[in-house]
């Protein structure tokens, strides 16, 4: 260790060559490896990299939380440096000390809001608690300044929020309380994991520009742990990128984007999917990715142009769709409540089309593929398929319609059975429909499967365990084609994946729309995957498509306030960009409603050529 | 939450009734009180039986008599005891309070120890304390009952001289009738608190709490405990039930003056009021716990209090 801790005087956090270890079955698992870097005092450092890539586990050894998660911290320093004060290695510090300086020099927010708040306790309790233990204060000037605090944050009507719980919160404001509770003693350091990778887009606008006031305000220097290239470029000075547990790349934000060095970087970059990367094109268009092999950085695919749409007759119309949900019920079992999730939705797909369908949570867009899968009973509508209406099918037709609609779900773990092969996954909707009677011809089709997504014939005899979510991913969609569907419901299927896997599999879907002439209805909140893969946008807002229209219109020309806002909040992976100006402010509304409350219907006006949008004086009054 | 306490509430009446009914029924199944009342005498005739029937009420149809002790217990009669005449509520009374005593105890003594074990069990997960719990709770769990009575009773009593054998006579008569349920309940229960413990120590929240600096203690048991309580206390409302039928056993090998005792020699002897009633009070008290139980909830998790 050549390094002396002087020789970093400025730097407020050093960390050097720091290795970090987890035991498991088979040996040691070294999950980070000889890491260095330094925090500058009212600076923020990006740390960024994909699932696996030792940054999570770095945030956490900083403050040696690893000790409590069953990793040992096997080399190296944390030097930190509170106020040019004498410098104190955390690996080697006492408990008591790691204690003082843990919420009260350095604190962190955590990725899920919805989790990291504990739900027997107050909110006021929760903040107190921190200000009580590092601020000697009494419970009184405590709730006093959590309230301040909860102000900061932009919380409406703090006072009353100071004896809410947890629960009675959505997930933006539950993020803002953790921020506050992080913020409670004026740290030095904040070191955020992936603040805001579990929010909706607008709200992670919120929180974001949040985090960049309270720094500036306060003078916190921040590490910011994320897998958003977006948030990086909106957010970060300095730019860590880790690779399988290394350091492989750090440099200033510009020059990360400018001129990546390492392949590693490149091929990070390089799928990235980026807003207004296809200004200008009518169609959709599958490009390269950069996908690593060893230490080299390929590309894989070639550019292509996915004009596969035919417009002359719909495969699926969806007309006044709606579904409402009970929930509250008196002590007598009347309603008094509905969700009314989605309220007179019309839309029509096509034969080899992908319509996306974006919105944030609450939009309703997951219940409508839900009802059109037939795992939700719609209230009212029609939906027709193949000109055959839905609602007047026979049992038997029901059954035949689940074999030509297909569903792909989010989690790619969670919608395999571990106690299944592959093989045997793949191969359940052909004998559920009774496709394919003979099992050697059976198997071949398995084989025939893997091969289209991209895996070895072999992999049939094996388990979901033994795969990475991206090959799982490719898995449900093996399961998906089985039984030959004419459209594929696709949920946020590519939400949960790494970025290089989420191009790779998006690639994956146009090619087998192509090759089958596949529609899809993509549903995601996404909007730079939206632009790269749909012909078609529909933007849903409270259970109402607020504007619907081909791709290129809604990404150039989008009309409606919503979609504007939508598209205003997504962050740019281009640190030269100026900083959106738009302020954006406030809840998404609950879809909730009590009984005989409904929901305004608002009218769609056609601005061009299939471009429709709400009427705005409408749709005020139905969110009102 | 009222609606909700309410709605438990007409449940409890209901399912007191509904035991009512299946133990008036059941224990006319099982034998004729005349016979044993006449304890098996020389020369009895039909009518010497039929007169003792007569005199209990006994040749009524069994929808009358039902009834009749159901108006009964609505006046806290339960009648009188076929041996000797003594009335039920009395017997009861007396009983009542020594079973109560040892249930709780047991109970306490279980909670005491099973709490902190089982915390200290997930804290240390995989390293030998936690093996060594986990064994010991093990073995715990496979002693029956009686046979543990019986070994305690050798030991302290006969080898030992320590403590008495049986009845109840001051605070050492506790020990072993008590020491014998804890052991069960606490057996169970530190496996319960261990699992529910380590579910809510992966929680993010608990990160979230250490990562504020606060001391382990207080993460432990105000920040988790909390959290984990829930199952523990539902299941503590369960195990009553089966605490009672344990207890039945327990009273017996130790002579202890309470329900158990009632209830077994009122089987034995056919004698209908006596055990109609010593169940009927269990019952109520099995469902009393568990609707304080299902306050308890409210008590500890909030997202159940606001709903």
């Amino acid at each position: 260790m050549s390094d002396t801790p002087n020789r970093q005087s400025e730097a407020l956090l050093s960390v050097r060559s720091l290795s970090v270890e987890f035991g498991t079955g088979n040996g040691p698992f070294k999950a980070v490896k000889d890491v260095s870097f330094d925090v500058q005092p009212g600076k923020t450092l990006a740390v960024v990299g994909e699932s696996g890539s030792g940054k999570s586990v770095t945030s956490l050894a900083i403050m040696r939380l690893t000790d409590y998660t069953g990793g040992r911290i096997t080399s190296g320093q944390v030097l930190f440096r509170p106020d040019g004060a004498e410098a104190i290695d955390l690996v080697r510090a006492s408990d008591t000390k790691l204690r003082e300086i843990r919420g009260n020099d350095i604190a962190m927010i955590f990725q899920e809001p919805m989790t990291s708040l504990n739900p027997v306790f107050t909110i006021g309790n929760q903040i107190s608690e921190t200000l009580i233990l590092h601020q000697g204060l009494n419970g009184r000037e405590a709730r006093l300044r959590a309230r301040d605090l909860l102000q900061k944050v932009r919380l409406p009507d703090a006072d009353r929020l100071l004896d809410r719980y947890p629960h009675q919160l959505s997930g933006g404001m539950r993020q803002r309380v953790m921020i506050a509770m992080a913020l409670a003693c004026n740290p030095r350091l904040l070191i955020a994991d992936e603040p805001t990778t579990a929010l909706d887009v607008t709200i992670q606008a919120q929180i974001l520009n949040i985090i960049r006031d309270l720094q500036q305000e306060m003078g916190t220097a921040v590490i910011f742990i994320t897998h958003d290239m977006g948030v990086v470029a909106e957010m970060a000075d300095d730019v860590v990128v880790m690779w399988k547990g290394e350091k492989v790349e750090q440099a200033p934000v510009r020059d990360i984007f400018a001129a990546p060095q390492h392949p590693y970087t490149r091929a990070l970059l390089s799928a990235v999917p980026r807003l207004g990367s296809l200004t200008g094109q009518p169609l959709p268009k599958r490009t390269p990715v950069m996908v690593m092999d060893g230490d080299v950085a390929k590309p894989v695919g070639g550019t292509h142009e996915q004009n596969t749409a035919d417009y002359t007759k719909p495969v699926l119309q969806v007309e006044k769709l709606t579904t409402r949900f009970d929930v509250g019920k008196t002590f007598f079992g009347r309603v008094t409540h509905r969700v009314h999730a989605v309220e007179e939705v019309s839309f029509d797909i096509y034969p080899g089309e992908t319509l996306a369908l974006v919105g944030e949570s609450g939009s309703g867009k997951s219940t409508i593929g839900r009802t059109l899968q037939q795992l939700v009973e719609p209230t009212g509508g029609t939906v027709r398929f193949d000109g055959r209406d839905m609602g007047a099918m026979s049992q038997a037709e029901r059954r035949r319609l689940r074999q030509e609609i297909q569903y792909i779900f989010q989690d790619p773990f969670a919608s395999l059975d571990p106690r299944h092969t592959v093989g045997y996954s793949i191969a359940e909707p052909i004998i559920v429909h009774g496709l394919i009677k003979d099992s050697k011809a059976r198997e071949r089709r398995v084989h025939e499967l893997l091969d289209q997504v991209g895996l070895q014939p072999q992999h049939a005899k094996r388990y979901p365990h033994e795969f990475s979510g991206g090959q799982r991913q490719r898995i449900c969609i093996a399961r998906a084609l089985a039984s030959d569907p004419k459209l594929v419901i696709a949920d946020e299927s590519v939400s949960a994946l790494d970025v290089s896997i989420q191009a790779q599999i998006v690639n994956l879907l146009m090619e087998l729309q192509e090759r089958r002439r596949l529609s899809y209805l993509f549903i995601t909140h996404d909007m730079a995957v939206v632009e790269k893969i749909s012909h078609r946008v529909a933007v849903m807002y409270l259970g109402q498509i607020v504007e619907l229209g081909p791709r290129q219109a809604i990404f150039e020309n989008p009309q409606h306030s919503y979609t504007r806002k939508l598209l205003a909040a997504v962050p740019i992976a281009d640190p030269q960009r100026e900083r959106a100006k738009v302020r954006i402010e406030g809840e998404i509304p609950s879809p909730v409603r009590p009984v005989g409350q409904e929901p305004a219907i608002h009218r769609m006006r056609e601005v061009e050529p299939g471009h429709w949008v709400a009427i705005e004086a409408d749709t005020l009054r139905g969110a009102a | 939450m009222a609606g909700f306490i309410l709605k438990r509430m007409l449940q409890a009446v209901f399912v007191v009734f509904a035991v009512t009914l299946i133990v008036s029924f059941a224990i006319r199944l099982s034998g004729d009180p005349a016979v044993i009342l006449m304890g098996g005498g020389g020369n009895i005739t039909e009518q010497d039986l039929q007169n003792i029937r007569q005199a209990l009420g006994l040749e009524r149809p069994f929808y009358v008599q039902y009834l009749s002790f159901l108006k009964g217990i609505l006046r806290g009669d339960f009648g009188k005891s076929f041996m000797g005449g003594t009335p039920v509520s009395l017997l009861i009374a007396n009983a009542l309070p020594a079973t109560l005593l040892l249930a709780f105890t047991s109970l306490i003594a279980s909670i005491i120890l099973s709490v902190p074990l089982g915390i200290y069990a997930a804290v240390h997960r995989g390293r030998w304390p936690d093996q060594l719990i986990r064994i010991l709770s093990l073995v715990g769990l496979s002693f029956p009952n009686f046979w543990l009575a019986i070994m305690l009773v050798l030991l302290f009593s006969i080898v030992l001289g320590l403590l008495p054998p049986s009845g109840m006579e001051g605070p050492e008569s506790f020990v072993m009738p008590a020491l014998t349920m804890a052991v069960i309940l606490t057996a169970t229960n530190v496996r319960l608190v261990r699992t529910s413990m380590l579910e809510t120590l992966s929680q993010q929240y608990i990160m979230v709490a250490r990562s504020k600096g606060l001391r382990d203690r207080v993460v432990l048991y105000k920040h988790a405990l909390r959290n984990s309580a829930i199952p523990l206390v539902t299941y503590i409302g369960l195990q009553f039930g089966g605490l009672i039928g344990g207890i039945v056993i327990v009273e017996r090998v130790f002579n202890w003056p309470g329900m158990g005792t009632l209830a077994f020699d009122a089987i034995s002897n056919r004698d209908y009021p006596v055990l109609q009633g010593t169940i009927t009070v269990l019952a109520l008290f099995i469902v009393l716990i568990n609707l304080l139980v299902d306050i308890a909830y409210g008590l500890i998790d909030p997202r159940i209090r606001t709903e």
